[in-house]
């Protein structure tokens, strides 16, 4: 059992593993069979089966109308997939990188995510857009950005972040089922990562945390790859008698507010970490919530933020890695904490 | 032998009950917007409006052989798309109005109108923003395998957008049903054509995405309607997309905004002389179809059916304000 994969505690051996882009191409292709309307949409997703191989082979099962590549073109090609959601397909659209979100970000937050609200809720814009993300390949500023804080600001969005295979798998077709634009961020570095995931079709709630770690010291929250170095940190904590709780955000927009609250009136401490830029993130809703409500009276430490350096993402591998929350430095975040030297 | 038909085309083309509805439906446009200006400066409408007086025509015309399975998509200043595209003016003032009654139950307003279940999929407030949208229905048409069409509405500020590139060449690529109509009124605002756009007439851009551009003169009614025709006709025999261009003019400015330090009074009392609706008007009762009796009937029809308009709106109860984040998203 390592830190990457998920639930450590109950399962048995024998249980079926795929990574977690296995896991999204699964999902893809129930969907599809289940319903003609859902068609893929993007950048090089057919024969060559996406930039990250998650599409992979879904174009020899459901061809070409299906499995739709599209010219280099976010703005319009997004574009299309919200005029298509809006007349009765479900497409699901993938960015290439989510930093290339950005040239369609006016079909994404002036169109998709208002026009159910600007039409008096006559309308329904059920999209999916996959956006690979994050640090960590070397790829420098324009690919590894994580910026789905940003897309917490729209009303109308739904924003996930899944950190394991089965939430990939259970998340995508919760999206699938939504009538809303949901925005699903996957982790690049998390794609070969492998876990169970069960078969057929199942939904993971949306809107729901998790708390994948019961522990009374310190409320760690993190998304995505910071889960699996919050879990890691959680560990070496434990070994000095530091019970961290570590709960999987999962959902950006909408957010839990009950279960983080809930863990906060239990430890008194929070940390929250987060691979997007630390200054207007993720951290700084989670902190203000927090302290907007009466778990900011449990509260026996200042809440503690770990997020990007202020800096694009950049391309030495030293200095990639330190431009990020990784294991260590959650760990040593979790200590001063826990020993109140913030 | 028989002798040719001269006759413009859309008298050779439309029964007389059609051509007559389309010019109900131009005074209508026509009358809604004066009323809604009027109502504006009473007090009664907040925010802006972009008016369309002048261009009823290209409105008009291009959704003549649309069914209520086609599908539009409009601009800011769309109201004549709507109306034209068979919207009833009750409902639309009452979302100038802000009322609950409106089409998009007060949250819209002027720039957002729409009605997805008459294939009305919206005007729209950002310039371009409707393209790849068009193309987006267009291909759910080809999907699902209907027969339905788009049509795109779209200004001449729109053609320097990327959107409009991006979608005008996906449309060719997939062989997609859409008409892209760009009503070209000569500025963006208040920049020029020809301080703008690298081509002579918009159509000519058709060339680079392999698909037909015709540039027609957009306050001729039949004119209009036969480009629109055609394009319409290539688009449900699955040979892809057209691009039409309207040169029309609109009498108004920009927006309530416009202090109209961009042309002449020359240039627009000029245009004012190609009135589409006297245009359209007069062809009509040359070819027999009214006289001027019945069309005085037609345009009174439209100032009641404004006037009623107005009165269902102020009849209107508003939104409730403990619902302002309703319709964000979906209900249970």
């Amino acid at each position: 059992m390592n830190a990457m994969t998920d639930k450590p505690s109950s399962q048995p051996q024998n249980l079926r593993t795929l990574s977690y882009s296995e896991a999204i191409r699964e999902a893809m292709a129930i969907a599809m069979e289940a319903d003609p309307t859902v068609i893929l949409m993007g950048e090089d997703i057919g024969v060559y089966g996406g930039a990250f191989q998650v599409t992979l082979d879904l174009v020899d099962r459901f061809g070409t109308d299906r499995v739709m590549d599209t010219p280099i073109s976010e703005l319009g090609g997004a574009g299309v997939a919200v005029g298509a959601a809006l007349t009765g397909l479900k497409p699901i659209f993938e960015f290439q990188f989510s930093d290339f979100a950005m040239l369609a970000m006016e079909q994404i937050v002036n169109q998709a995510a208002k026009l159910r609200y600007m039409l008096g809720g006559e309308a329904s814009v059920p999209v999916v857009f996959r956006l690979p993300a994050g640090s960590g390949t070397g790829a420098a500023a324009q690919h590894s950005q994580s910026i789905e804080a940003w897309f917490g600001h729209v009303p109308g969005l739904k924003v996930l972040q899944p950190a394991t295979p089965e939430d990939a798998k259970g998340m995508l077709l919760a999206a699938l089922a939504d009538p809303d634009p949901v925005m699903i961020f996957e982790h690049k570095l998390l794609y070969k990562m492998k876990g169970h995931v069960p078969e057929g079709s199942y939904l993971t709630p949306i809107g729901k945390a998790l708390v994948r770690r019961e522990g009374t010291d310190v409320t760690i929250v993190a998304g995505s790859i910071m889960l699996h170095r919050a879990l890691e940190a959680a560990e070496r904590l434990a070994k000095d008698g530091i019970n961290a709780e570590v709960i999987d955000l999962r959902c950006i927009r909408p957010i839990d507010h009950e279960t983080i609250l809930a863990s906060v009136r239990k430890t008194g401490k929070l940390m929250v970490v987060y691979e997007g830029v630390k200054a207007f993130g993720v951290g700084a809703e989670i902190s203000a919530m927090v302290a907007e409500s009466d778990a900011f009276d449990f509260l026996d430490a200042p809440i503690l933020r770990l997020g990007a350096a202020d800096a694009p993402v950049p391309y030495n591998p030293d200095l990639e890695r330190a431009s990020v929350p990784q294991v260590d430095t959650i760990e040593a975040a979790a200590r001063r904490l826990t020993r109140r030297e913030v | 032998m028989t002798q040719p038909d001269n006759r413009p085309f859309a008298i050779r083309t439309y029964a007389p009950n059609q051509l007559r509805e389309a010019l109900k439906r131009m005074y209508l446009i026509r009358r809604f917007e004066e009323g809604a200006e009027d109502s504006y400066m009473r007090g009664l409408i907040h925010g802006t409006m972009h008016l369309s007086i002048g261009q009823e025509a290209s409105a008009m015309a291009s959704c003549m052989e649309l069914t209520d399975d086609d599908k539009i998509t409009s601009t800011h200043r769309g109201h004549g798309h709507c109306i034209a595209k068979g919207a009833e003016v009750g409902r639309m003032f009452a979302e100038f109005f802000g009322k609950e009654t409106g089409y998009c139950h007060g949250r819209g307003g002027s720039m957002h109108i729409a009605d997805v279940k008459t294939g009305n999929l919206g005007a729209n407030g950002i310039v371009g923003g409707g393209l790849p949208i068009a193309v987006g229905a267009a291909l759910s048409a080809k999907r699902l395998g209907k027969s339905d069409v788009t049509i795109c509405f779209f200004g001449d500020g729109a053609n320097n957008e990327g959107a409009f590139h991006e979608a005008l060449n996906m449309a060719s690529v997939w062989k997609l049903p859409v008409v892209f109509i760009c009503e070209n009124n000569g500025y963006g605002m208040s920049t020029s054509i020809a301080r703008s756009t690298s081509v002579k007439h918009i159509a000519d851009r058709a060339v680079a995405y392999s698909m037909p551009g015709v540039t027609v003169d957009g306050n001729d009614f039949s004119a209009v309607a036969e480009a629109v025709h055609h394009a319409v006709a290539r688009a449900r025999a699955g040979e892809g997309p057209s691009l039409v261009e309207n040169l029309t003019y609109r009498w108004r400015g920009h927006s309530k905004s416009d202090r109209n330090r961009y042309r002449t009074k020359e240039e627009i009392e000029e245009w004012m002389t190609r009135d589409p609706i006297a245009r359209f008007r007069a062809e009509l009762i040359a070819h027999g179809v009214l006289d001027e009796a019945s069309a005085d009937a037609i345009e009174a029809a439209a100032i009641a059916d404004m006037e009623a308009g107005i009165e269902f709106a102020k009849a209107s109860p508003a939104p409730s304000i403990s619902d302002v984040t309703r319709y964000v998203y979906a209900e249970n």
